[in-house]
């Protein structure tokens, strides 16, 4: 297995890693950074492929996924402390009853 | 050859964060297993000569998405039922899935070919070569980064607005009762 394989396969890995916490974990601070931990491996994925091709596009890309992981969390969070407001808990059951 | 072994360490480092992630009851240490596997993951980058991303994933990621995670961990109270109890009721159904997933992309592994890497000029992702390049090339996409960074904050500060609108009314509420 060469370099290019082996992180991958680590992206791949840390991706479905995200993917089950976000499915599995009851805290919905804990879910966000599981979403965060899948961006960052989609992120080495794009890494991988930038440097493989030796295109600066491909950096500029993940510098504005950057931007856009940070405004992201900038608004997740003030939302979720407004339902820790509302609902005095964190476990994502507790608020079934919200219906988008 | 010392190449592939930094990158060894460091992806070894990047998946012990995130499977520890797994396990870790409180909030507070799965975040610093996430900005565990954050460091690895810029070390990769760098390791990879992408020293731009590697320096914007110390700064943006570890220094302003975690620590503003951490502050808001620090707001929250530890006594709350999902502090405690760490899996759902879905943790079969997920772990059944973990376990398809990294079936499919170990098969996926196994029938790969080699890569065939493009010629890359040495100086390309280095600081001063990059930032020619994107402040020649991709300024209009610079711009709109700041524009949506903007527009979080006004979000942000308007339910941050929608939270002390609702306290204001919750106090006036109680001193009405009380009189």
């Amino acid at each position: 297995m060469d370099n290019a394989h082996l992180l991958l396969a680590v992206s791949g890995t840390l991706f479905t890693l995200g993917l089950v916490g976000v499915i599995v974990r009851r805290n919905l601070l804990v879910m966000l950074m599981f979403l965060e931990l899948m961006l960052n491996g989609v992120l080495l994925s794009l890494a991988v492929f930038t440097q493989l091709l030796g295109v600066e596009a491909g950096a500029v890309l993940m510098l504005l996924v950057f931007t856009v992981a940070a405004a992201e969390i900038a608004i997740a969070v003030p939302i979720l402390l407004l339902l820790v407001r509302a609902g005095h808990t964190l476990d994502p059951g507790a608020y079934g009853g919200l219906k988008g | 050859m010392i190449e592939t072994v930094f990158l060894m360490i460091f992806s070894f480092g990047a998946l012990i964060g995130a499977v520890a992630m797994f396990f870790l009851r409180h909030p507070m240490r799965v975040a610093l297993a996430l900005i565990g596997t954050m460091l690895s993951l810029a070390a990769i980058y760098a390791e990879l000569g992408l020293h731009v991303i590697a320096v914007f994933q110390v700064l943006i990621y570890v220094g302003a998405v975690m620590v503003f995670m951490i502050y808001a961990i620090m707001l929250l109270d530890v006594r709350d039922r999902s502090f405690t109890e760490r899996f759902s009721s879905l943790l079969v159904a997920g772990l059944a899935g973990l376990l398809l997933l990294l079936g499919v992309l170990v098969d996926g592994l196994l029938r790969a070919e080699p890569i065939a890497a493009a010629p890359v000029t040495e100086d390309v992702f280095r600081i001063g070569a990059f930032a020619i390049v994107f402040m020649d090339e991709f300024w209009v996409y610079f711009a709109l980064a700041a524009v949506l960074l903007l527009v979080a904050e006004i979000a942000a500060s308007a339910v941050i607005d929608v939270r002390r609108r609702g306290a204001d009314a919750a106090a006036s509420g109680k001193e009405r009762g009380r009189g």
